[in-house]
């Protein structure tokens, strides 16, 4: 990383060093541990601070990741070849599958969302696996209800985050006892902002998936969110595809992520974009915008 | 937030935290900072507009912003920590945000647990009140080198530098008491934005820096003990691989001092000896750690370490004791802290048995007084404590290192952390 003065680290060597310190806490706290990969830049962002945290070993834990069925191709040929590159293991928890079970019901209307399906397949992975401990990608400043997010975050036998009752986190002491059954969600990026993400990835030279590029594609516009074209998605009366070059910030199925129209095609240019936006990344999630509460009330029931 | 993509390599993080309640402007102060500092988005700022109007609220209800779970927003309280981040060109902020009621200690003690400084909020019409004392009291048990005392609602007392003077003088009386290094005073008006990114036109007098300028520029290189080398082992790096057969990387955050290749170390509770090989990060070798970084050492002789363990300079080695004088925090609503309880204590990255020996004292965080008639410790009471550990803990005292004076204990029927401590001897 760049250059320290004297003994004092930059804000991204503090944030950098925090997150490797939390994973390596979870590699010695927890019996079998796993990282939640979206392949979204933090998700990606995350496997390289696991890198960091192990090399010259291989990560102690495998990636999962919650394939919805909705995932843009990008993403998917992207996470294969990642797993490939840091020789761990993957683990598919598909959504498809659980609604074939019929442990998990399809929405329906213009755009069916399986973002709260995610849930039934996330849990049902853990406990098939027993996961006793999830390493997720969520920020603090995402989102009002991840403001007062753990790094270790209890859940109980369910799944239930309970935000009332949540363990004290000092210093850098971090509790990860629990009863058989229960599970931790750990968030090793909690102090990390949007722009610190970006400054890292240009940093460390990260390699991102081109969806987070400024690429031509159509879109309908729909309560001030841009959706790609896809199967999933059809008009409403007064709709119409349009085209133009759009990028994503953050990435998600393709019926709720949003994308902004932008000629970004570089990581620098990304970093100024994002610092001259007047839109939190999540302004674009259909899936926030359903109410005012609705992150708090999806991760009460054990969503991310 | 900064737009200058090449000045983020040079910039530093500073931790500070705020604490009070909804009506002495602590949420209008956040954000003021944030709003002015660019970091409160479109979305999120009509978020808190439309919100604020459904509630019926006359302006732009700023707690909004902050307060995010539902109970929060049904209530109208702040019921935990908060974290809030902005940056500028000089320097990235985290905001620790906690309640400032005397049933939040807890939370207060959380947030300032981490913090570089603490700002603390005196309403100009009301000085020197309880909960003034209460935040400065935990900045000072928690060790924050700083503290920036704003003296608010200045245009409520018609600007006036004799009552600001007159408010120094209050609370430097009470702090004379505290062990704060730095203090500073500064007239602010959150509401209106006086002195705190912009310097005030309304107090010509007032000759020092806005709350902004002082938060870039106050220095924090003292925030870590560069003197007294210590690393906890966290877990134990064996590749297993043809490439990397032999290597046996002990992995850790630097809790103090420097380590440097060639350094002769002794490894605790062992007392084995070695030299340092290398120190690794992913890119290789590095000349040298220092704390808070995360690396992993080698060493030049194969000898058993595990994670509790700790590394340290063969002629500095941190005291070694199974018997522990420490100020205890209470965090627990459910149970009491009893004489002869039983707990598990976690210290750095070791964990032992812990026995309460003797509670002392507890202290009334209001007046700092002892208090020595009520002998129950209850949730947000402060106490000093004897414990009594089942096997050796390697410490500095608080004071001298906050992460290895530090420790929690954890409750073995609940799994909850029910105190936190920090060692006095």
């Amino acid at each position: 990383m760049s250059e320290q003065k004297g003994y004092q680290l930059t804000h991204l060597q503090q944030l950098e060093a925090e997150s490797i310190f939390i994973m390596r806490e979870v590699a010695a706290q927890f019996g079998k541990p796993a990282l939640l990969f979206s392949g979204g830049k933090d998700s990606i962002v995350m496997v390289r601070l696991a890198q960091k945290a192990f090399w010259p070993a291989k990560l102690p834990f495998p990636l999962v990741h919650v394939d919805t069925g909705h995932n843009f191709d990008e993403t998917i040929q992207f996470r294969d070849d990642l797993a490939n590159d840091v020789g761990g293991d993957l683990v598919v928890a598909s959504v498809q599958e659980e609604i074939d079970a019929g442990r998990a019901k399809e929405e329906t209307g213009p755009n069916p969302s399986r973002n709260r399906l995610q849930i039934p397949a996330l849990l049902n992975a853990i406990e098939k696996n027993q996961y006793d401990a999830c390493l997720g990608g969520a920020r603090r400043d995402e989102e009002k209800a991840r403001a007062k997010e753990r790094f270790f975050s209890h859940r109980n036998s369910f799944g239930e985050w309970d935000p009332k009752n949540q363990r004290p986190e000092l210093w850098n002491l971090f509790n990860g006892k629990m009863d058989f059954g229960e599970h931790f969600r750990i968030f090793p990026l909690s102090n990390w902002t949007e722009m610190d993400v970006w400054q890292y990835i240009k940093l460390e030279d990260i390699p991102l998936p081109s969806i987070y590029f400024s690429h031509e594609r159509e879109f309908v516009r729909r309560n001030g969110v841009l959706l790609g074209k896809c199967e999933h998605i059809t008009l409403l009366d007064g709709e119409q595809w349009e085209s133009g070059n759009v990028r994503c910030r953050t990435v998600g199925d393709m019926t709720c992520t949003g994308m902004v129209e932008s000629v970004a095609n570089n990581v620098d240019d990304i970093i100024e974009e994002v610092a001259a936006a007047r839109q939190t990344e999540r302004g674009g999630r259909a899936d926030d915008k359903r109410s005012e509460t609705a992150m708090e009330d999806r991760k009460k029931e054990g969503y991310f | 937030m900064s737009t200058d993509t090449k000045g983020y390599l040079d910039m530093d993080l500073l931790r500070f935290t705020t604490a009070g309640s909804v009506d002495d402007g602590k949420s209008t102060l956040i954000g003021r900072l944030l709003y002015d500092c660019k970091s409160i988005f479109e979305d999120q700022w009509e978020a808190v507009e439309q919100s604020s109007k459904q509630r019926g609220d006359e302006n732009v209800n700023l707690a909004l912003l902050t307060d995010g779970l539902r109970s929060e927003r049904e209530q109208g309280i702040t019921i935990d920590v908060a974290y809030r981040y902005f940056a500028t060109p000089k320097r990235k902020f985290i905001i620790a945000d906690t309640p400032g009621h005397i049933q939040y200690t807890r939370n207060m003690v959380t947030g300032a647990s981490t913090a570089n400084l603490a700002i603390i909020l005196i309403d100009a019409r009301n000085g020197v009140i309880e909960q003034t004392c209460r935040h400065s009291f935990i900045a000072s048990l928690l060790q924050i080198q700083h503290i920036v005392v704003c003296i608010n609602k200045m245009d409520l007392v018609d600007w006036s530098e004799d009552r600001f003077n007159e408010l120094v003088e209050q609370y430097k009386e009470f702090a004379s008491r505290l062990d704060v290094p730095h203090i500073d005073f500064i007239p602010i008006s959150a509401l209106l934005g006086d002195n705190v990114v912009d310097r005030s036109k309304n107090m010509d007098w007032y000759k020092g820096s806005p709350l902004l300028y002082t938060l870039e520029t106050v220095y924090i290189g003292n925030e870590h003990n560069h003197v007294d080398a210590r690393f906890p082992v966290q877990w134990v790096i064996r590749p297993h691989s043809d490439e990397y057969h032999d290597f046996r990387g002990y992995a850790g955050r630097v809790a103090g001092g420097v380590f440097k290749p060639g350094d002769e170390i002794t490894v605790l509770p062992s007392g084995f000896q070695s030299r340092i090989k290398g120190v690794h990060d992913i890119g290789g070798a590095l000349e040298e750690a220092y704390a808070p970084m995360s690396v992993s050492l080698t060493l030049e002789d194969e000898i058993d370490i595990s994670r509790g363990d700790m590394i340290v300079k063969q002629n500095n080695p941190p005291e070694s004791s199974q018997q522990i004088e420490a100020m205890l925090v209470w965090f627990s609503s459910d149970a009491s802290l009893v004489e002869r309880g039983r707990y598990t204590i976690r210290h750095t990255t070791n964990e032992a048995k812990c026995l309460l020996k003797e509670m002392k004292y507890k202290v009334d965080i209001n007046t700092l007084h002892k208090i020595e008639d009520d002998r129950e410790v209850r949730l947000n009471d402060i106490a000093r404590v004897s414990l009594q550990t089942s096997a050796p803990i390697h410490f500095d005292r608080y004071r001298r290192n906050r992460a290895t004076g530090s420790f929690v204990l954890v409750d073995e029927q609940s799994n909850n952390t029910v105190a936190a401590g920090m060692i006095v001897g």
